[in-house]
């Protein structure tokens, strides 16, 4: 199985493209790190990929049929900052099982604790929210996982806990992982691949 | 006889910490249920110095007090906190009072987030701040200059923040601090989502500012970032100091680092070991008799957890550990 955009351009502006005839593909459990200046439009290609931008020309496709609009989107992403990700006048528990009934060996495996379900988003740290967004993100029909600079707001300890927690579910299941990151380190130890973007971007 | 005592005074302000901050701790004040009223202390007998000419980074994991060091250095904690202890800056006791008179001038911190911009106000005007009619020429020129340094299209200026990518609004937090003439810079996690060649720019600016005989402190949970920089390294962890290290103490597998937590946050790097402990930092809630790093220690013993460890001196720099010697 194979995650694909083809010739994807996009701007923001008119006659202002920041991405041009862009071409990616993602295997499924392959991990594929993808490095970029700072404002080069990574996070623009990761949303598009997942389906939250539509106003965008090309294709993007899993195994080359096109992504249904409606339903779950086997395509999921995961945002820098978790805190801007969840409804702050939710508890956790609501934040968590939206999508889908969490497992609880995805609970565990994160280390996500069952007293912080009743708490607050705001009552939580980054690290801590960071696992509800990647656990949520995980569901079973998840088939690739966008991981947009996830730990970047992270000290050391908690990335590399939060890292192996993804490993190990995403082997399992199967996923195909992007990684955007500036951390060059951290992509060499992750990834299987890594491209850049520049590379493949016609801007 | 003027001359002498000025040189004297110099002599005293290269060896005297500018900013010394001694055994505080912050408590925010919650209503738990109905009017009863809880404490939850965040920051507990903290003390760190800064010096002229230095970078001291303060590194640690999120939620462990590290912003909030910073908002009590500046006195703009919200209403509900109460802040204990000593502070001093430039010899003189540090009042509510005085953090408001000098932030700004003598005192300028590089905020974390895009949110401390006004979403309605265009950049320029932002990073210029209030100036008096006269000036505001002067100031234009210096703050195109800044925007020149660091990479910002003219342009950028007449945008508003939402227009920026993360790299951009860290520029242009930065040229906020480089705009005023403040002696001690505190700079809140200036580096995170900048790009290699970026983030090597922002460091030099920070060293310049030291060079030029700015204190500064460099709050970040990135070790590489302020090994490049620093002079010394204060590690904390829920809301405490638990050791002072010298940039040089970082190195191979960290057997010179002083305490098991900053062994463990070396190792745990991508370009080390990528090796995990396990468990997570205490919640403030959380009441701990002994050591804060307790649960989670490897060298734990019966002392650990009876009573907070007092810092020692070893090595040349300072831990709070029991099993140090």
């Amino acid at each position: 199985m194979c995650l694909e955009g083809e010739n994807i351009s996009f701007g923001y502006k008119r006659n202002n493209l920041i991405l041009h005839n862009v071409n990616i593909s993602l295997e499924s459990g392959k991990l594929l790190g993808l490095i970029g200046d700072s404002g080069s439009g990574k996070s623009t290609l990761c949303k598009i990929l997942a389906g939250y931008e539509n106003n965008y020309q090309g294709k993007v496709s899993i195994n080359g049929k096109e992504i249904p609009p409606k339903g779950y989107n086997p395509v999921q992403l995961v945002f820098q900052h978790p805190e801007k990700a969840v409804n702050p006048k939710w508890k956790m528990k609501d934040i968590l099982n939206e999508g889908n009934n969490v497992s609880q060996y995805i609970l565990d495996s994160f280390g996500i604790k069952q007293n912080w379900l009743n708490r607050w988003p705001n009552e939580l740290s980054g690290g801590e929210l960071q696992r509800f967004a990647l656990a949520r993100a995980l569901g079973p029909k998840t088939k690739y996982l966008i991981a947009d600079e996830i730990t970047t707001m992270l000290d050391a300890i908690t990335q590399a806990q939060i890292w192996n927690t993804v490993l190990d579910i995403v082997k399992e299941m199967s996923i195909g992982v992007l990684v955007v990151s500036h951390e060059k380190n951290l992509i060499k130890k992750l990834c299987h691949e890594i491209v850049y973007l520049d590379d493949i971007n016609d801007v | 006889m003027g001359k002498q005592a000025e040189i004297i005074a110099e002599e005293k302000n290269k060896t005297e910490a500018l900013l010394k901050v001694e055994d505080i701790s912050l408590y925010f004040i919650q209503y738990a249920s109905g009017l009863r009223q809880t404490e939850l202390k965040v920051i507990s007998n903290l003390s760190i110095e800064a010096y002229r000419g230095e970078i001291l980074a303060v590194v640690g994991s999120s939620g462990s007090g590290k912003s909030l060091l910073a908002h009590a250095i500046l006195g703009i904690l919200p209403s509900n906190a109460k802040l204990d202890g000593k502070m001093e800056y430039n010899g003189q006791k540090l009042t509510q009072e005085k953090k408001e008179e000098i932030r700004g001038k003598e005192i300028a911190i590089i905020p974390q987030t895009i949110t401390y911009l006004d979403p309605l106000m265009r950049i320029s005007n932002q990073v210029i701040g209030c100036v008096e009619e006269k000036n505001e020429g002067l100031m234009k020129k210096l703050q195109r200059d800044i925007f020149q340094r660091y990479d910002l299209k003219p342009d950028v200026e007449k945008m508003f923040p939402h227009e920026l990518s993360g790299g951009m609004t860290r520029r242009v937090l930065v040229s906020t601090a480089v705009i005023s003439s403040a002696k001690l810079i505190i700079a809140d996690e200036p580096t995170p989502g900048l790009d290699e060649k970026t983030l090597n720019e922002t460091l030099s600016y920070f060293k310049d500012m030291a060079n030029k005989g700015c204190a500064v402190i460099l709050i970040t949970h990135d070790i590489e970032a302020a090994l490049k920089i620093s002079n010394k390294i204060a590690v904390f962890y829920a809301g405490t100091v638990l050791e002072v290290a010298n940039v040089e103490d970082f190195k191979n597998d960290g057997e010179n680092l002083r305490h098991p937590y900053t062994k463990a946050l070396w190792n745990a790097l991508p370009q080390n070991k990528f090796q995990i402990i396990n468990g997570q930092q205490p919640m403030p809630d959380e009441v701990i008799d002994g050591c804060i790093f307790y649960e989670r220690c490897s060298k734990k013993n019966d002392l650990c957890s009876k009573g907070i460890p007092q810092f020692k001196k070893v090595n040349g720099g300072v831990v709070r550990c029991n099993n140090v010697s």
